[in-house]
C-alpha cells in the first residue's frame, strides 16, 4: 500500500526585524553576522500569534489542498514544537478542535527540538500502512525563543508547516524513511527556564552534520537511490550556511537544494523549518520529481524521507497560498516593537 | 472567565459556528436555540461560516479594558458575513490608516485574551484583509 502526502500548507507570520536593527541594538557587526549566517531577516509573529495558531494557519491551508478529505477522515493530529504555549495542556487539541477534527480522533504533541513534526509525520505513515486510519495530519510549529543578545536571535523565528498523511489522492507517494538518533547535549531548555541553551560550536560537527548527512546516508542505502536520483533536496536550515555543506558533503549540488532553502528572508522556523523548505519544493516540483526531506532535531536526531510528487500536485497547489507568498508578505518591526511581541522584558 | 464558561463557548469561537434556521433559512451569528422568525415551527441547526465577509463598520481602540491593553491601538471592526450575520471582532496584520468600510476580510485564528501568566489562554477567531494578490502570481507561471 502506498502512504504519502494528501495535502500540505504554510504560514509564516507577517512581520519581519532584520539582522542589521537586532546587531545595531546590540552593537554588533550586521554585515559579518549576515555573512556568517546567511540570514537577513527573521519573521516575528504578532502580540496575538503563538504555535497553536500559527499551527490551526498552516493546517487549514493543507485541507484547502487535500480538498475532499473531511475533518472527520482525520484520524491523528500530532503537532511537534518546542514553543508548545502550555507546558501541560496539548497544542494538538486547540488545533484538532479549531479545524472541526474533535472528538474522534487520537492527538499528541510532540517534543524534539526541531525535528519533532518529521517524526509526527512517521507516526502518521505508520497508523495510516496499518490501517488504524484513514488520514492523519502532523504539523510543525514554533515561535522560537532566544535570550535578548544571544547569537540566536539572529535567526530564531516563527512558522508553521502542516501535512496530511494518507494512503490515496496523494500529492507526493513516500518510499521511504529513515532515521538516525543519539544523545548529544547540543542544546537544551530546562522546565521554567524561558529561553534555551546551546553548546555554541559544538553544535555544528557531532550534532547537526552527524545526524543529517548519517540519517540521509542511511536512507538512500536503504533504497538504493544516491544524490542525482533526486531533483531537489532540503534539509533543516538553522542557517544558510549549514544545509549547504551537508548538501556539499553528501555530494548533492547548489541547484537540487536552493528552491527550498528559505531561511534568508524568515529565520529559522524550528519545527517548521524543514517542512517549509518541502512546502516551497512541492509549490513548484512537477510529477515524477524525487525530493529528499531531512530533518534534524537537537540533542539530536534527524529523520529522513524520499519522496516522488505525482500528477495531482498540478491541480492541488494552487488551492493555498505557497510559501513564497509567505516569504514576501512582509512588514518590519524595530527592536522595541519586537521585544514587545516576544515578551523579552521579563527577561 | 471561569474554566467551564471559556470552554462552553470555545467551539462557536474557535470555528465561527453559528445556526441556521431549516425552516425559514435565517442564519444567526452567535447561534441561537430559537428562531426568532418562526418561533416554534423553527428547526435549528449549527452552521459554519465560510469566515470571508466586508468591514460594515469600525472603530480604532486606543483605551481598551485590562485584558486588552496590550493590543492599543487597534481596530474593532463589525464584520458583515457573506452569509449576512454581522460579527464584532478585532482586524489585525492590518494599521489603524489602512481600514477601510468595505474591505474585504477573512476569519483567522489567534490568541483573543490571556488570563494572566499562569490562566488559561482563550483562543478564537478575528480578521485581516484579504490578499489574494499569490493567486494572480501562480497562474502566471
Ligand atoms: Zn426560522
Amino acid at each position: 500500500m502506498k502512504v504519502g502526502i494528501v495535502g500540505y500548507g504554510a504560514y509564516v507570520p507577517k512581520y519581519r526585524i532584520s539582522v542589521e536593527e537586532i546587531a545595531r541594538v546590540w552593537g554588533q557587526d550586521a554585515g559579518s553576522i549576515k555573512s556568517g549566517l546567511d540570514v537577513i531577516e527573521k519573521s516575528v509573529p504578532s502580540l496575538d500569534e503563538d504555535t497553536a495558531t500559527l499551527a490551526v494557519e498552516a493546517a487549514k491551508n493543507a485541507f484547502k489542498r487535500a480538498k475532499n478529505v473531511r475533518a472527520s477522515d482525520i484520524g491523528a493530529v500530532y503537532v511537534g514544537s518546542e514553543s508548545h504555549p502550555y507546558a501541560v495542556k496539548p497544542t494538538a487539541v486547540t488545533v484538532a478542535e479549531a479545524l472541526g477534527i474533535t472528538p474522534h480522533v487520537t492527538a499528541a504533541d510532540l517534543e524534539f527540538a526541531c525535528k519533532a513534526a518529521t517524526a509526527g509525520i512517521q507516526a502518521c505513515m505508520g497508523l495510516v500502512r496499518a490501517g488504524y486510519i484513514r488520514y492523519g495530519m502532523s504539523v510543525g510549529s514554533d515561535t522560537a525563543q532566544s535570550a535578548p543578545g544571544d547569537a540566536l536571535e539572529y535567526t530564531a523565528s516563527a512558522g508553521a508547516a502542516a501535512y496530511i498523511i494518507g494512503g490515496e489522492n496523494l500529492v507526493a507517494e513516500i518510499e521511504g524513511t529513515y532515521s538516525y538518533t543519539q544523545d548529544v547535549p547540543d542544546f537544551w531548555r530546562r522546565e521554567c527556564a524561558p529561553y534555551p541553551r546551546h553548546g555554541g560550536r559544538f553544535t555544528g560537527e557531532p550534532a547537526y552534520f552527524e545526524h543529517v548527512i548519517k540519517s540521509s546516508k542511511g536512507l538512500m542505502e536503504r533504497l538504493g537511490t544516491k544524490p542525482s536520483d533526486y531533483k531537489y533536496v532540503v534539509f533543516h536550515m538553522p542557517n544558510g550556511k549549514f544545509p549547504l555543506r551537508a548538501a556539499k558533503v553528501l555530494g548533492f549540488t547548489i541547484e537540487q537544494v536552493n528552491p527550498g532553502l528559505v531561511v534568508e528572508k524568515i529565520g529559522n522556523t524550528y519545527s517548521g523549518s524543514s517542512l517549509l523548505g518541502l512546502a516551497a519544493i512541492l509549490d513548484i516540483a512537477k510529477a515524477g520529481e524525487r525530493i529528499l526531506l531531512t530533518s534534524y532535531g537537537s540533542g539530536a536526531g534527524s529523520d529522513s524521507f524520499s519522496i516522488i510528487v505525482t500528477d495531482l500536485i498540478e491541480e492541488r497547489r494552487g488551492l493555498a497560498p505557497p510559501v513564497k507568498y509567505y516569504v514576501e508578505r512582509k512588514e518590519y518591526v524595530d527592536y522595541a516593537v519586537y521585544a514587545r511581541n516576544r515578551c523579552l522584558y521579563r527577561g | 472567565m471561569a474554566p467551564p464558561a471559556h470552554w462552553r463557548r470555545a467551539k462557536e469561537r474557535y470555528r465561527l459556528l453559528g445556526s441556521k434556521c431549516e425552516n425559514c433559512g435565517s442564519i444567526y451569528f452567535p447561534p441561537t436555540k430559537v428562531c426568532p422568525k418562526c418561533r416554534r415551527k423553527g428547526k435549528m441547526v449549527q452552521t459554519e461560516f465560510s469566515g470571508r465577509g466586508k468591514v460594515f463598520s469600525y472603530t480604532i481602540i486606543h483605551a481598551a479594558p485590562k485584558t486588552f491593553e496590550k493590543y492599543t491601538p487597534y481596530i474593532l471592526a463589525l464584520v458583515e458575513l457573506e452569509e449576512g450575520p454581522k460579527v464584532l471582532s478585532q482586524l489585525v496584520d492590518c494599521r489603524p490608516e489602512e481600514v477601510k468600510i468595505g474591505m474585504e476580510v477573512e476569519a483567522c485564528f489567534r490568541k483573543l485574551f490571556e488570563q494572566d501568566d499562569e490562566g488559561i489562554i482563550s483562543y478564537g477567531f478575528k480578521f485581516r484583509p484579504i490578499d489574494d494578490s499569490w493567486r494572480n502570481k501562480q497562474s502566471q507561471n
